[in-house]
């Protein structure tokens, strides 16, 4: 890591006191700052770089990014640098990789721009926010029309370990249309302790559908030191916001995997030996979350938007877990993916009932997507959950002893699931065709069931039969 | 935040996080504000060991130097108060938002000192007193028009008496002018301008607290037919991320029938403040005609801004509320999420290093909820009026569990809990407040109010609820044999059920009719509900059939009546009522022949 010199002035000292951890406790210093950033040098001379978690007249306590293996207490160096980590931004960063702490990895030239960055930002005035409204078509039914992505939305990917949330991530940012229209677009990709293969898979996909050029990538993959994930999604969401705010770009910010940088944050704290909230996470890892997702959305004085997706691992699929759970609370809604009709071979295994979108409702409707939009999602929910009842109702006195509507339920569970949500990775619905399937599946129900819907929505979708629109499988 | 002479230098010797320690500081008071190195950062003081006192800092810390000074100011952190509150939105030690955005832009910066009332905007002021009058606490002694409807109070600042000696004449004057003159009892005189200040975490005296008597309509009607608020409660609703909360606190302040709202968004998304910041300018009270920003103060400190200064809102908020109250106002406060307060302290704790008592939750924790509930209530204040403030607290269990410490104490300091259930949310029932989970103890005091509209109204309302209560053991069995298995009068309880469900409990916020429901059309509604469920109870009784009721065609218009009906269109519900009846009728007829 010999390219981590940062030349700036700064006292060095010789020696620490005590190695703890991905932590450096030094004594006998002067003029150290909170949130300082600190150069640290091996005693083999390699340079890593760390930050001040806390600082007393005479004494501080050092995380360190590149990992603490190696260092000792007496061959040790460290000089405070007089400032928080900083990055440079530019757009010349799009096209190119960098680690995890925004240094380029594709051995091509250091990034030369004059503007650099604090990565932990500022916090975005509610007052200068814009409230978003962009409906973006992601292709995807389960999403247009039951969870609506807009633009400048922070909308995660709740997944579990085998799941297929990468090609659905990947299918976005190929399909979501913002990228197509004559908009400036970008793609900011944060790898935290993935593999490589999930990486060259972005990659490949990106390169596929020829938009690496506007790909900036920082990867700190699964053997890079773990602290050092707590940097990456602040360095990506730093150059997010310079491409967003400054440059006016559309931006869609694809984080993965939360679980791991929330599991590098676990270990810090337990090395600190403070006290744990859930599950040995510390007590503000709430906020932490939010100083990531909060960086998303819109200004009223600009033209870009930071879309976030960030993608999650649920330990042991419980959503319930504080990394999912603590999200959910941050998020603007969450994409659930379901194990279950992952294995009975759907794709996207988005599960219909705990998925949300919260932005869907001033994203859709008239004049956005379709006025009839917001009651046939609120029908396919009700419905949808009816189905979950009468099929486990079903399993207990099984199918034949089923009202007749019940039984339609069923039928419509099985359109709906088949038809409806479950589509190709490379097929790119338009919204009206997704909303059509979606009254496809209803006129499977009596028409008295369908109470979320408005009487005129139902003559005009329900009585008639329509010509529906040919599928218009597009690739790309 | 004012800044006046310091009275008092000390020096930092330890920054960790939003905590610092400072030295030289034996002479500063416990929750002194104090200015913080040389950005002079905002930080209140929380400890004082020998001279060494522990600050808690309302903004970033990062980059502040151990040796760099500490300014004392010798109060405690104030608001500020007078015209010009409403409408405003501030952060939580309220700096007004959009001057921060006008000198710092988008991102928020730090050391920002703007002024939380515009001092130099003019108000037309009325005296209320006579030069000569003696004046005692909080009694009124001018008025000004701070929105088209708020008539603003000019009242003593708590804790001031004497003879007023000076006093303007009618005009216009900017707020920090002097337009009075007080001669208090010890010869000393103090001038009187439109703002004073009063310190957050002290309530503000009131003559008396009186007991709660009507309702404060919501407009949505499970809260007000089946768990009703009474002005002058505390609510509170628990419930796991997505359930509704935040809808359920929006609806509240748009619809709730208080004069003021203060809505403290605590620790929760940038965006949501945005939207009402956004939307209520453009809504119109039904009751005032008036925009609903004109009622309303907004104080914004999201889950991405300093959590010390989260700590800080809600008493901002409530303080703000308090001072409405005082002028005779029903004022709602929404803080939304007191959980995201409450894990403020217990963040400000772990790092003051105290011993955790409940999943790392300070030992405190139910002492702070119930001093800060206890602020509710509906009062005589000073100046002889009558106010109240209703307060109503998110609460964001983890994991949705309801047995986690913040939810359980607080449920000790409410009266009122509404339940989010993740099944109802999950299938999009909204609002997804639960009727198995939910409570009001004010429901004896409110029912007054009820009755006096409706003298039948208690026993159709509890009608409606034996029923969905019924509905719940027969569901269990159901689940078991299946619904057909049940006999015709049981099923016909799980059809009206259904009905209930779908046509009075759900609301939608975003229907142009149903994202209010008037409490004359509740009242119609609940007695439609009423005598439909109880002629078909007797049709069944008579022969009849689900499948049979099933056939009116009037039953997909009562389905559908709340977003069908406009809340003032009495010829359309007589046409439904006289309609269903008849057709009942005719299938009666039909049994019997
Ligand atoms: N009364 C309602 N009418 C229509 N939609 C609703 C209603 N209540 C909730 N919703 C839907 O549920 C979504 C989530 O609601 P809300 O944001 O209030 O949840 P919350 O409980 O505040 O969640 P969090 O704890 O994460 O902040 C909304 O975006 C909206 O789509
Ligand atoms: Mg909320």
């Amino acid at each position: 890591m010999d390219n981590a010199r940062i030349k700036m002035p700064g006292l060095q000292y010789r020696g620490v006191s005590n190695i703890d951890g991905p932590l450096l406790f030094v004594d006998s210093i002067r003029n150290v700052a909170y949130d300082e950033l600190v150069e640290i040098e091996t005693p083999g001379g390699e340079l890593r770089i760390g930050q001040v978690l806390d600082v007393s007249s005479t004494s501080a306590v050092i995380q360190v990014f590149g990992g603490t293996e190696s260092l000792s207490k007496a061959g040790t160096r460290t000089r405070f640098l007089g400032s928080a980590l900083q990055i440079p931004v530019s757009k010349e960063m799009l096209g190119r990789v960098f680690d995890g702490l925004g240094r380029p990895k594709d051995g091509m030239p250091p990034i030369l721009s004059a503007e650099r960055r604090d990565v932990n930002g500022f916090p975005i005035n509610p007052y200068s926010r814009e409230y978003p409204r962009d409906f973006i078509q992601t292709g995807i039914s389960a999403i247009d029309i039951m969870n609506t992505l807009v633009r400048g939305q922070k909308l995660p990917i709740f997944s579990g370990n085998g799941l297929p949330h990468n090609r659905i991530a990947a299918q976005i940012a190929r399909q979501a249309r913002l990228l197509s229209e004559d908009v400036e677009f970008a793609i900011v990709f944060a790898a935290m302790g993935v593999k490589y293969d999930v990486a060259r898979y972005f990659i490949d996909s990106f390169e596929e559908s020829g938009v690496l050029n506007n790909v900036s990538m920082f990867l700190s993959l699964a053997d890079d030191p773990s602290a050092e994930r707590l940097i990456t999604p602040r360095a990506a969401l730093t150059l997010a916001e310079h491409l967003a705010f400054e440059e006016n770009m559309h931006v869609l910010v694809i984080i993965t995997d939360m679980t791991n940088y929330c599991e590098s944050m676990r270990e810090i704290a337990t090395a600190r030996g403070e006290i744990p909230s859930r599950k040995g996470y510390p007590g503000y890892l709430y906020s932490d979350l939010a100083s990531l997702y909060e960086r998303a959305g819109r200004l009223s004085d600009g033209s870009g938007s930071i879309t976030q997706m960030p993608i999650l691992t649920m330990p042991s699929d419980d959503i319930s877990h504080p990394v999912p759970d603590l999200t959910g609370y941050i998020t603007e809604g969450q994409i659930v993916l379901d194990r279950e009709m992952f294995q009975r071979g759907l794709y996207p295994p988005v599960a219909g009932l705990p998925s949300l979108s919260r932005l869907m409702k001033d994203g859709i409707g008239k004049g956005r997507t379709r006025d009839d939009h917001p009651r046939l999602a609120s029908q396919l929910f009700a419905a949808y959950s009816k189905v979950k009842d009468i099929r486990s109702l079903a399993s207990v006195i099984g199918e034949e002893e089923l009202s007749p509507t019940d039984k339609l339920y069923i039928k419509f569970g099985e359109e709906f699931e088949h038809k409806v949500i479950s589509q190709g990775e490379f097929e790119n619905r338009s919204i009206e065709h997704s909303l059509e399937l979606g009254w496809e599946a209803l006129r499977i129900l009596p028409r008295s069931e369908l109470l979320r819907v408005s009487e005129e929505e139902l003559k005009k979708h329900f009585d008639q039969e329509p010509a529906l629109a040919v599928s218009e499988e597009v690739r790309r | 935040m004012q800044s006046e002479a310091s009275v008092n230098t000390g020096i930092i010797t330890r920054v960790n996080g939003p905590i610092v320690e400072a030295r030289r500081m034996a002479s500063a008071g416990i929750l002194e504000v104090v200015e913080v190195g040389g950005l002079r950062l905002i930080g209140e003081v929380i400890r004082i060991r020998g001279d060494v006192a522990t600050i808690q800092v309302y903004e970033n810390t990062g980059g502040l130097l151990p040796g760099e000074p500490v300014y004392c100011s010798g109060r405690p952190l104030s608001v500020r108060l007078g015209p010009g509150l409403i409408g405003t939105i501030y952060d939580g030690i309220q700096r007004p938002l959009e001057q921060i955005a006008a000198s710092s832009g988008a991102m928020i910066e730090r050391g920002e000192k703007a002024e939380p009332l515009d001092a130099g905007r003019e108000w037309h002021f009325e005296p209320k007193a006579k030069v000569g009058d003696r004046l005692e606490s909080g009694m009124v002694y001018g008025e000004v028009q701070e929105t088209m409807s708020v008539s603003h109070k000019l009242m003593l600042p708590p804790g001031l008496s004497g003879e007023l000696v000076e006093l303007a004449a009618a005009g216009h004057y900017s707020g920090e002018q002097q337009i009075g003159l007080l001669r208090k009892d010890d010869g000393s005189q103090v001038p009187l301008s439109m703002f004073h200040y009063w310190p957050v975490r002290r309530p503000r005296p009131v003559r008396q607290r009186l007991a709660l008597i009507e309702p404060l309509l919501t407009g949505l009607r499970v809260i007000d037919t089946f768990f009703p608020i009474a002005k002058g409660g505390a609510a509170a609703i628990p419930g796991g991320f997505g359930t509704g909360k935040t809808m359920t606190q929006q609806a509240l302040a748009k619809w709730a029938e208080a004069q003021i709202i203060i809505y403290i968004g605590c620790g929760e998304r940038g965006n949501e403040m945005t939207e009402v910041l956004r939307e209520f300018p453009n809504l119109i009270d039904p009751r005032s005609g008036r925009s609903l920003m004109e009622r309303t103060i907004l104080i914004a400190n999201t889950s991405n801004m300093p959590v010390a200064a989260r700590e800080v809102s809600i008493y901002t908020g409530i303080t703000l509320a308090e001072y409405y109250r005082d002028m005779g106002y029903d004022v709602a406060v929404m803080a939304d999420s007191t959980s995201r307060w409450a894990e403020a302290l217990r963040e400000l704790s772990g790092r003051l290093e105290e011993m955790p008592a409940d999943e790392g939750f300070p030992a405190y924790l139910p002492a702070r909820l119930a001093s800060f509930y206890e602020r509710s209530g509906r009062v005589e204040t000073q100046c002889g009026a009558t106010g109240s403030i209703s307060v109503i607290g998110a609460v964001s269990p983890p994991g949705g569990d309801f047995s986690e410490p913040v939810t359980q104490h607080t449920s000790r300091f409410i009266r009122c809990f509404w339940a989010l259930d993740r099944d109802l949310a999950n299938a999009r029932h909204y609002p997804a407040i639960s009727w198995r989970n939910s409570y009001s103890e004010y429901l004896p005091e409110t029912s007054v109010w009820w009755k006096r509209q409706d003298r039948e109204w208690q026993g159709n309302r509890d009608f409606l609820m034996d029923i969905l209560q019924e509905e719940v053991n027969l569901q269990r069995i159901a689940k078991l044999v299946g619904p057909d298995a049940l006999p015709e009068q049981q099923r016909l309880t799980l059809m009206i059920a259904e009905i209930i469900k779908n046509a009075f409990l759900q609301q939608n916020s975003f229907d142009d009719i149903d994202m209010y429901c008037s409490p004359e059309k509740q009242l119609w509604m609940l007695r439609m509900l009423v005598s439909f469920s109880r002629r078909a109870r007797e049709i069944v009784r008579a022969g009849g059939s689900i499948a049979d009721l099933m056939e009116i065609d009037e039953l997909n218009r009562l389905n559908r009546m709340k977003s069908e009906i406009k809340n003032d269109d009495i010829a359309a519900m007589a046409t439904l009522e006289q309609n269903l009846l008849r057709e009942m009728d005719a299938l009666e007829r039909k049994l019997k022949r």
